[in-house]
């Protein structure tokens, strides 16, 4: 069986744009590059481009290893790959960093060709309108005129639909997983927490640490722990930690005492020594501002008017940050616009982490999903 | 829950009910299929009228199966209403052999009625004289073709015969637009409570 079977070793590259994107906020980049990665190859019609959307902290590596001992593969790849759900034998699949991205797309981490410095935080604010009008300049770039489908999950999913309304005529596929139409004032909340743990760690520096030499870690650890304990369900952590004792008895302190406490310092931790603080507060505005019915007052049926697109929306049950019922908010336009629509409800124990773990029932759903898009 | 899908495989190769729910749909019509299972009827619809179909699955390998069949299939519980569809938004809502399995049965009749234009629903007849006689000389709960469950683990909760549903329909302000009355594939014109075993109704709200 060739179902686990890996990409293999896949190298990141980089496109750059001389045309200046004019961004939702009225600002405009003159040029950027975005670091993307394919997997399969385009066929002759190039009919057959998937573009993979990411979520929050999520980037270009989608697939395969960098290096033969690469331990991390890529964050999707239980589910990309030959034979696979999404099959690499079928379809050209393409992963991409985003705008404001700190893995090697233009961002906070990347120079102003401007002033040669640090962009820092004066890279732009950069919305999920944005990310996808530059994502159809990455499929210009590659020569690709529709793709067959964009898939997404979370924030991923937000591109996928904005995709659908902005671009009917450049897709044909909307995979829209754990995902909404916007942010319940909730999930608004939840960010703006994260956010306040970052802007007001002492080392943050309105955003300019690079140039006082400091990193906001501690913030940035703090909001990384918040979203992890939104991110997994009660139950799921009732499983994996319980109120097992990291030692076995307690201690009357402040150190960890919790294996609950362990992981989430522990991924907090991780967190802060890889992500960037300014790409982590642009990430969760653009997660704030998407709200495709806003201009139609709040009726998405409305806004979903262009679309042609078919569509797979699937939620998990256990998932209380993107619920089910937000998702069903999706479907129900779709339906209000007699578009195909198919919406599967998955049973799952993980809470909102779902989309990305290899449940069976799930990875049916892609694939019977996937098998049916022609190329 | 497994129980219900039984019910729809068990009666997939003598669904008489398929061809004759055919003939009350228009070309074209835009039709939903509550309980599709795997997408049979929609796929009978679709090559012999042209219907813009949508099917909803709560089961997960039926869902699974009405997708490969290339339906348009939406998970959910009949029970929970029928929220995620627009009023009068479907020219014919479908209820075939599920009607007995539900437990919200009235308040599920009148959702079909909000969102379907008209309503098909199809149940086993419970007066049908086999049915009866059972019951009345055999002293057991009927077990047939039809109705294929022992008392203790049948999904059907809510059996009725032909009377109680024509009542029912008085009673709730629903026209009943046509009826028919099968025993075998055969349309049964007397004494049809008694001699059909499977009740087809057309209807559509006052």
């Amino acid at each position: 069986m060739s179902e686990n079977s890996s990409v293999g070793i896949v190298a990141p590259q980089i496109a750059h744009f001389n045309e200046p994107l004019t961004l939702k906020s009225g600002q405009v980049l003159p040029q950027f590059n975005l670091m993307y990665e394919t997997y399969g190859e385009l066929n002759a019609d190039k009919s057959n481009a998937v573009l993979i959307c990411h979520a929050l902290s999520g980037h270009h590596h989608v697939a395969g290893k960098h290096h033969a001992d690469d331990k991390n593969p890529g964050w999707w790849d239980n589910l990309i790959g030959p034979g696979k759900p999404l099959d690499t034998n079928k379809f050209f699949v393409i992963g991409l960093n985003n705008l404001g991205g700190c893995h090697g797309s233009s961002g906070p981490l990347s120079t102003n060709p401007d002033t040669d410095r640090h962009w820092g935080a004066t890279f732009p604010i950069v919305t999920v309108e944005d990310w996808v009008n530059s994502q159809a300049r990455l499929a210009d770039f590659l020569g690709i005129k529709q793709l067959a489908a964009v898939l997404g999950g979370s924030l991923g999913g937000m591109q996928a639909l904005q995709w659908a309304i902005a671009y009917p005529e450049r897709m044909r596929h909307a995979l829209v997983i754990a995902s909404a139409p916007n942010l319940t004032a909730q999930n608004i909340a939840f960010n703006e927490v994260a956010r306040q743990a970052i802007i007001t760690d002492p080392e943050f520096y309105e955003g300019d640490y690079f140039n006082h030499g400091a990193l906001p870690r501690r913030g940035l650890r703090i909001a990384r722990m918040l979203g992890h304990i939104t991110y997994l369900s009660d139950d799921a952590m009732g499983a994996k930690f319980g109120r097992k004792l990291r030692d076995g008895n307690i201690k009357y302190g402040f150190d960890v005492e919790f294996e609950m406490e362990s992981y989430l310092r522990y991924q907090g931790d991780k967190f802060a020594g890889e992500f960037d603080a300014n790409t982590y507060l642009r990430m969760t505005r653009a997660l704030d501002y998407f709200d495709p019915a806003f201009e139609y007052n709040g009726d998405l049926s409305a806004a979903l008017a262009k679309v042609t697109a078919d569509f797979l929306v699937v939620s998990f049950t256990s998932d209380w940050r993107f619920s089910p019922a937000r998702s069903r908010e999706i479907v129900k336009a779709l339906l209000d616009n007699e578009l195909s629509v198919s919406y599967a409800e998955v049973t799952a124990a993980h809470g909102h982490d779902a989309f990305l773990m290899p449940d069976a029932h799930y990875h049916h759903i892609m694939r019977a999903y996937f098998a049916k898009i022609e190329v | 829950m497994g129980n219900l899908e039984k019910n729809i495989a068990l009666n997939a190769e003598n669904r008489a009910d398929f061809a004759l729910i055919a003939k009350w749909i228009a070309p074209n019509a835009k039709v939903l299929d509550l309980g599709c299972g795997d997408g049979a009827l929609l796929t009978n619809l679709r090559k012999t009228h042209n219907v813009r179909a949508y099917g909803v699955e709560k089961d997960d390998a039926n869902w699974l199966k009405a997708m490969n069949n290339g339906i348009d299939v939406i998970q959910m519980d009949l029970e929970s209403g029928l929220s995620g569809f627009e009023a009068q938004s479907f020219d014919v809502v479908i209820l075939s052999q599920t009607l007995q399995a539900v437990l919200n049965t009235e308040a599920i009749v009148k959702e079909m009625l909000r969102v379907g234009r008209e309503v098909i629903v199809t149940f086993p007849n419970f007066g049908y004289w086999r049915y009866r006689f059972q019951l009345a000389v055999g002293g057991h709960m009927p077990v047939s073709d039809n109705l294929p469950y022992q008392w203790y683990d049948t999904p059907n909760v809510h059996l009725c015969t032909i009377h109680d549903f024509d009542e029912f329909c008085r009673k709730s302000d629903i026209v009943i637009q046509e009826r028919l009355v099968l025993n075998d594939k055969e349309a049964v014109h007397f004494m049809p409570n008694m001699m059909g075993a499977l009740a087809m109704y057309r209807l559509r709200s006052k």
